[in-house]
C-alpha cells in the first residue's frame, strides 16, 4: 500500500523546459512590456511553439492533451516569472479554449480550435459586466433572435486576451430570456473578432498585468449567425459556472508559480545581502519568514497538484479542491510576495528588482475568477454551513 | 543522411558540487542536464535533417542508468533514434569513450556527420571529439561556431584566437565539434517531450561497443575545490592618505609593485 507524491518524468522534463524558456525567453522581456503595457503577440506564439496551448484538447483540434497536471506544472514556470505571460496563458487555455473544446459543436471545434492550439489566436471569454462581477447572475448583456441571426447589445468588463488582433474571437454570456421556472435564462455566443457592432477597447492603466491584455467589450446591435450559439439555449449560466471550476486551477497554478519566484528571489538576495556583518538571511527574523514560504509552497503545491489530478481523472471532489487550491495558492503568493520584498528592503520597491512585479502581479489571483470571499461562501456552502 | 549527435549528461551548472572521495563527485542531490554544447551540437544537426529529405538523427550517450534522462531530453528536441552505451565504475577515460562511441555508430548504420559538443561543461577535457575522428579516420573541426553543408561538403568556421575565424573545408564524412554561438537551441516542446517516452533506446554493453578490456591510460589522481578567495580588504581613511597605505600594502605585503 503506497501513495506515490511523485511527478510521472515527463512533467519533470516539461518544467525543466518551460522554466529555461521562461528564464531566456520571457525574463529579459518581463520589465520592459510591463512599463510599456505591450501585449506580445511574438512570445504567444513563442509558446504555442512550446506547447503551452491545448493540454486537455485532442490533437485532431490542434492540441496536445496531456492533461491538467502538466498545464499546472507549464503555468506555474510561467507565472514564477512573470505574471502577465501566466495571465495569457491561463486565460487562454481555460477561458477562452476551454468553452469552446467543453461546448462547442464539430463545426465549431474544428473551425476554431486550431489556430487557437498553436498560439497564433487567442480567444476572450465575456463574462463579467461593469455592474455584475462576483454576482454573475446579474448581467444585464441581452441577445434577442431575429430571424436565423441574435442580435446582443451590451457590454463586458475586464476581459482578458480580446482587443488585439491576435484575437480571433470572443464567447459572451447574454440573457436569452426566461425560464420557466421564472428565472433568468443565460445562453453563450461565439462573437469574431470584426464583426459588425462589435468593439474591443483595450484599458489601461493597470497596476499589474500590464503585458496582459485587458478590455472592455461593447455590443451595439452586434449580429451573430443562429449557429454561434455555444451549446442549448439557456445552458450558459452553467456553461460559465463550469468553465470557472476549472479555470480556478490555472489561477491557483499562477498562485504557486508567483510564490515561488517571489520565495527563490527573496532567498538568493537573502543569502547576498550583508547587514551589521553579516548575511540578513542569518537574522531569524528573515530566516524564519523564508522557513514559512517555503513550508506554505510546498502545502500549496501538494493541494494543486490533487485538485488537478482529480479533474484528470473526472472526480466531481475536484470542484471543492480547486476552489480551495484558487483560495490557498493565492494567498500564499500574497504572502511570499510580501515577505520577499520586505526582505530586499527598499531594493524591492525598484522597478530593476523582479520582486516589484510580482509584487504587483500577486494581487489580482484573490479578485480575478472569484474573490477570495466568494471562493470561501462556495467553500463554506459545500460544508453545509449554512444548511441547518 | 544519418547524423549522430554524441552527447553528455552533466551537472546542472547552478549545481553545488561537493567531492565525495578525494577522485570523484558527489552525486546525490545533484540536477544532471544535458551538456550545454552538445545542444548547439544537437540543434545544428536538427537543422540540417530538417534541410537535407530523408535524413535521421541519432543521439549517442555512454554513461550509467542515469544519463537515459539526457537522451530522452535529444529525442524530445527532434531526435528520432537513440543509442545508450551502459557504464559502470570504473568509467572509461576519453579515448575508450570516444572508442566505444565511434564503433557504436560504424555498427548501427552508415553515418554522415557527426556533431558533438567541443567540450563538455564539467571536466571541460576538449578530447573526445578529437579522438573520436582519429578512431574513425574522419576529419575533425573544433570549435565550430558556424556550420554550412552543400553538394556533399561542409564548410565550417571556427572561432580562434581572440574571436577571428578560420574557414575549413571538410569532406563528409566528419565530426564537428560545436561551441556557443553556433546556433539557439530549440526548446523540447511538450509534444515532444510526450514523443520522446515512446522511443526505443537502443542498449549497448561496452562489449557490444566493441571494448573488451577496460584499459584506462589515464587515472584520476585528485579532485579538489578550488581554495576559498580570502576576504577582500578595504582600507579606510582619506583618499590621500589611503592611496599611500594602498601602495604600500601592494608593495610590501602582496609584492606586486
Ligand atoms: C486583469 C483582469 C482580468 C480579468 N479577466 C476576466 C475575463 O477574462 N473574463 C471575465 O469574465 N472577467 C474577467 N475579470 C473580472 C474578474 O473576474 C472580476 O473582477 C471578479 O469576478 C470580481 O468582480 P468585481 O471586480 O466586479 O468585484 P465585485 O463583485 O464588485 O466585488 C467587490 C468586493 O465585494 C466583495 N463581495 C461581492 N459579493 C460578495 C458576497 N456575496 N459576500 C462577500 N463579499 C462579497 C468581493 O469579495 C470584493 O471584495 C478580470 C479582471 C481583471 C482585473
Amino acid at each position: 500500500m503506497s501513495l506515490n507524491y511523485d511527478l510521472p518524468e515527463e512533467a519533470v522534463m516539461m518544467r525543466d523546459s518551460v522554466r529555461k524558456f521562461a528564464e531566456a525567453v520571457i525574463r529579459p522581456k518581463a520589465r520592459e512590456l510591463d512599463e510599456k503595457q505591450e501585449f506580445s503577440p511574438e512570445i504567444t506564439k513563442q509558446m504555442g511553439e512550446l506547447g503551452l496551448f491545448g493540454f486537455c484538447i485532442p490533437e485532431e483540434y490542434g492540441g496536445n492533451g496531456i492533461g491538467y497536471v502538466p498545464y499546472m506544472v507549464a503555468v506555474e514556470e510561467i507565472s514564477r516569472v512573470d505574471g502577465s505571460q501566466g495571465a495569457t496563458v491561463a486565460a487562454h487555455n481555460s477561458l477562452g479554449i476551454g468553452p469552446l473544446y467543453y461546448f462547442g459543436n464539430e463545426e465549431q471545434k474544428k473551425k476554431y480550435l486550431p489556430p487557437l492550439c498553436t498560439g497564433d489566436k487567442v480567444w476572450g471569454f465575456g463574462l463579467t459586466e461593469p455592474d455584475a462581477g462576483s454576482d454573475a447572475g446579474g448581467t444585464k448583456t441581452t441577445a434577442v433572435k431575429d430571424g436565423d441571426e441574435w442580435v446582443i447589445n451590451g457590454s463586458k468588463m475586464f476581459i482578458t486576451n480580446a482587443s488585439t488582433d491576435a484575437c480571433l474571437g470572443v464567447t459572451v454570456q447574454a440573457l436569452t430570456g426566461t425560464r420557466p421556472d421564472g428565472k433568468k435564462e443565460y445562453s453563450c455566443f461565439i462573437v469574431e473578432n470584426g464583426t459588425k457592432g462589435f468593439e474591443a477597447r483595450t484599458l489601461h492603466e493597470k497596476m499589474l498585468w500590464r503585458a496582459s491584455i485587458t478590455s472592455e467589450l461593447f455590443f451595439d446591435d452586434c449580429r451573430v449567425p443562429a449557429k454561434n450559439m455555444l451549446g442549448k439555449q439557456g445552458e450558459g449560466f452553467h456553461q460559465m459556472l463550469d468553465t470557472l471550476d476549472r479555470g480556478r486551477l490555472s489561477i491557483a497554478a499562477m498562485g504557486l508559480g508567483c510564490a515561488q519566484g517571489a520565495y527563490e528571489l527573496g532567498l538568493k538576495y537573502a543569502k547576498e545581502r550583508k547587514q551589521f556583518g553579516q548575511a540578513i538571511s542569518t537574522f531569524q527574523a528573515s530566516a524564519f519568514k523564508l522557513a514559512d514560504m517555503y513550508m506554505e509552497i510546498e502545502a500549496a503545491r501538494n493541494m494543486l497538484y490533487k485538485a488537478a489530478w482529480l479533474c484528470d481523472n473526472k472526480r466531481d471532489e475536484y470542484k471543492v479542491l480547486s476552489t480551495m487550491a484558487k483560495l490557498y495558492c493565492s494567498e500564499v503568493a500574497h504572502r511570499c510576495v510580501n515577505h520577499s520584498l520586505q526582505l530586499l528592503g527598499g531594493y524591492g520597491l525598484m522597478k530593476e528588482y523582479d520582486i516589484e512585479r510580482l509584487y504587483r502581479d500577486q494581487r489580482l489571483l484573490e479578485i480575478g475568477e472569484g474573490t477570495s470571499e466568494v471562493l470561501r461562501l462556495v467553500i463554506s456552502r459545500a460544508i453545509g454551513c449554512y444548511k441547518v | 543522411m544519418n547524423i549522430y549527435v554524441a552527447i553528455k549528461q552533466v551537472p546542472d551548472t547552478e549545481a553545488s558540487l561537493l567531492v565525495k572521495d578525494g577522485v570523484s563527485i558527489n552525486e546525490t542531490d545533484i540536477k544532471w542536464i544535458l551538456s550545454p554544447y552538445d545542444e548547439y551540437a544537437l540543434e545544428e544537426a536538427l537543422k540540417l535533417k530538417e534541410k537535407i529529405p530523408g535524413s535521421t538523427v541519432t543521439v549517442i550517450s555512454l554513461g550509467p542508468n542515469r544519463v537515459e534522462s539526457a537522451i530522452r531530453t535529444g529525442l524530445a528536441m527532434g531526435a528520432e533514434n537513440a543509442i545508450h552505451i551502459e557504464t559502470a565504475e570504473p568509467f572509461p577515460d576519453h579515448k575508450i569513450i570516444a572508442a566505444a562511441l565511434g564503433n557504436a555508430i560504424k555498427q548501427d548504420a552508415g553515418y554522415g556527420i557527426i556533431f558533438m559538443g567541443k567540450q563538455a561543461i564539467d571536466d571541460d577535457s576538449y578530447l573526445t571529439h578529437i579522438y573520436l575522428a582519429e578512431h574513425l579516420g574522419i576529419p575533425v573541426a573544433t570549435n565550430v561556431i558556424a556550420f554550412n553543408h552543400d553538394n556533399g561538403k561542409v564548410v565550417v568556421e571556427r572561432e580562434i584566437d581572440e574571436g577571428a575565424r578560420e574557414k575549413i573545408e571538410m569532406s563528409v564524412p566528419c565530426v564537428v565539434g560545436a561551441t556557443k554561438g553556433l546556433n539557439t537551441p530549440r526548446y523540447a516542446s511538450l509534444m515532444g517531450i510526450m514523443k520522446a517516452k515512446k522511443i526505443p533506446i537502443k542498449k549497448l554493453s561496452l562489449q557490444d561497443a566493441g571494448i573488451a578490456q577496460l584499459d584506462n591510460k589515464i587515472k584520476r589522481e585528485k579532485l579538489y575545490a578550488p581554495p576559498e578567495k580570502p576576504q577582500g580588504r578595504i582600507i579606510p581613511g582619506e583618499p590621500e592618505d589611503a592611496v599611500k597605505e594602498l601602495v604600500r600594502v601592494l608593495k610590501e605585503e602582496a609584492k606586486v609593485l
